[in-house]
């Protein structure tokens, strides 16, 4: 691997080279490095782009990292990921994708990434999206993430895009069974005239499933966001959306949580807020030292962290 | 040692002009506890926050161990050993008790040294290192934290606005306690913007300000019982 590449898997995957467990690593629309391990298995699609894993029913303290990058301007790379994670098992999923476009055509990864997670399994999935690159081509990045969850499973999605990428469409939609329970995370930052929209639906179908989605965003500069996270219940369930976003310059943020009742015994809740940063909160960090900027840097990486 | 001279504080808004600090001449020796009390509205909290530079002078000036710091900024100031404990402190979300700490002390503070600037303040730092400030804490918590935020970063003139208000009896013990061992060590100038007997107690000068000036201000002892004495009724101190 290159410093490019290097660099670009430290910032999506926290990794500084090629990961222990299972792993599948892709480029420019190839896969250009793969393990597996006993219990999980990596399988190259043959009817479309990507690749299906195989994570066997008891497998514990696995992990399994995705890593794509793109390194080539101009470049459209569309890949469906479809993982069948076993009963019982308990594992860490780090999937990302990180653009260094340094040409002046728009680089694009699209990624369909389907999740079966069996009966009283528990999955962590981590999604981190990343640009760079010195030339005028866009970074585009749309995921679509689809899960369901069997009885008894436990799912903490925890997805951030931090920087560099210049327009980003997600859905996310969860179906959740009987007793089964979800968290889902996102946190993003846009600056300059970068665009953002995060749709989910959350099917809240089993009786006891629990949903909490909180969304913490950072527009700034000209950027703009829009958060579309609809939840419904059908049965007695409780679901949780918080949505909180930090404004600034002139960035733009619409923020709509919906939540649906179909059932009497659904328990749904939502919040919104959007606003600056107060001017007391930058004035007690100045008054500990810091510079405005140091000030206004804090308060958002802790916002975000 | 701190030197305000003829310091005034003017505000426009849309409606009035106003006056809040109509000139203030005080001196407080390093190492020395001054106590500022008065009614409410007098000027207290402006006169404080114009020494930590949140408030602009409009007037006069203040002199930090012989330097004017008039016209610097509240990173200038605090860099150079003022710090100042919000009256109501504001809330973080995402930051926790830990990241203030350090901010707050310039290092990365070991588990047992931030466990001592909280003990300082009556909270517990197994409760409380890894809580973020954010609207899950009373407000007698955040104020605490606060206080113990001005403790860890160790300032030559630590200014305290109201540390009483919202606090209950047990932790209010501990601070006065706090204060008086910082006192008594020498360690820092403290001035402390206070109503409470027991921190008027602790005051080597008490200055009482009102309508934008100091109306008296005298050593704690010579002070203290007058106060105590005109508690009731209109306060003769102030004409």
């Amino acid at each position: 691997m290159d410093a490019i590449e290097k660099n670009l898997l430290l910032q999506i995957a926290d990794l500084h080279d090629v990961p222990a467990g299972a792993y599948n690593i892709r480029e420019n629309g190839k896969g250009v490095a793969r393990a597996n391990t006993p219990n999980i298995e990596i399988v190259t699609k043959t009817d479309k782009p990507g690749i299906d894993i195989f994570i066997k029913p008891g497998t514990k303290n696995e992990s399994v990292h995705i890593p794509v990058m793109i390194t080539q301007t101009g470049l459209t790379d569309m890949v469906y990921n479809d993982f069948y994670v076993g009963e019982d098992s308990d594992v860490l999923i780090v999937a990302g994708c990180g653009i260094h476009n340094s040409g002046c055509e728009p680089s694009r990864h699209d990624g369909i990434h389907t999740f079966h997670v069996g009966k009283n399994a528990r999955m962590k999935y981590v999604e981190k999206h990343y640009g760079e690159g010195s030339g005028e081509g866009e970074r585009i990045l749309n995921p679509d993430t689809i899960i369901e969850l069997d009885e008894g499973a436990v799912c903490e999605l925890d997805t951030s895009q931090i920087k560099g990428v210049s327009s980003t469409k997600r859905y996310t939609k969860v179906t959740c069974g009987k007793n089964s329970e979800l968290v889902i995370t996102e946190k993003l930052l846009t600056h300059d005239s970068q665009e953002a929209v995060s749709e989910m639906d959350i099917f809240l179908k089993g009786e006891g499933a629990r949903a909490r989605i909180i969304s913490r965003s950072v527009a700034q500069d000209r950027s703009s966001q829009i958060f579309y996270p609809r939840v419904t219940g059908e049965c007695a369930c409780f679901g949780h959306v918080q949505c909180d976003a930090i404004i600034m310059g002139d960035a733009k943020v619409r923020a709509i949580p919906e939540i649906t009742a179909d059932d009497v015994n659904a328990q749904l809740i939502h919040e919104a807020a959007i606003g600056r940063i107060a001017g007391d909160q930058i004035m007690k960090m100045m008054t500990l030292g810091l510079t405005e900027q140091q000030a206004e840097e804090m308060i958002l990486g802790g916002f975000l962290k | 040692m701190l030197q305000i001279r003829d310091l005034h504080v003017h505000v426009r808004t849309d409606k009035e002009d106003l006056d809040i600090l109509k000139g203030i001449d005080l001196s407080v020796e390093s190492g020395k506890l001054v106590v500022i009390t008065g009614p409410n509205g007098g000027g207290k909290t402006t006169l404080a926050k114009a020494i930590m530079g949140i408030v602009p002078a409009s007037g006069g000036t203040i002199l930090l161990n012989g330097e004017d710091i008039t016209h610097k900024s509240v990173t200038e100031r605090a860099r150079l050993g003022i710090s100042y404990g919000f009256q109501q402190p504001p809330r973080f979300k995402g930051i926790k008790v830990a990241d203030l700490l350090n901010v707050a002390s310039g290092k990365e503070l070991s588990r047992d040294e931030c466990c001592s600037y909280l003990t300082k303040v009556g909270l517990c730092a197994n409760d409380y290192l890894d809580r973020e400030v954010d609207a899950s804490l009373s407000g007698g918590e955040v104020k605490r934290i606060e206080i113990a935020t001005i403790l860890a970063r160790r300032s030559g003139l630590m200014i305290y606005d109201e540390p009483e208000a919202g606090i209950d009896l047990w932790s209010f013990s501990k601070l006065t306690e706090t204060f008086k061992t910082i006192h008594e060590t020498n360690d820092a100038t403290l001035m402390i913007i206070s109503h409470q007997e027991r921190i008027l107690q602790l005051a080597d000068l008490i200055v009482l300000v009102s309508d934008g000036r100091i109306q008296r201000s005298g050593p704690g002892e010579e002070i203290f019982p007058e106060i105590m004495n005109q508690t009731e009724g209109q306060c003769p101190l102030v004409s």
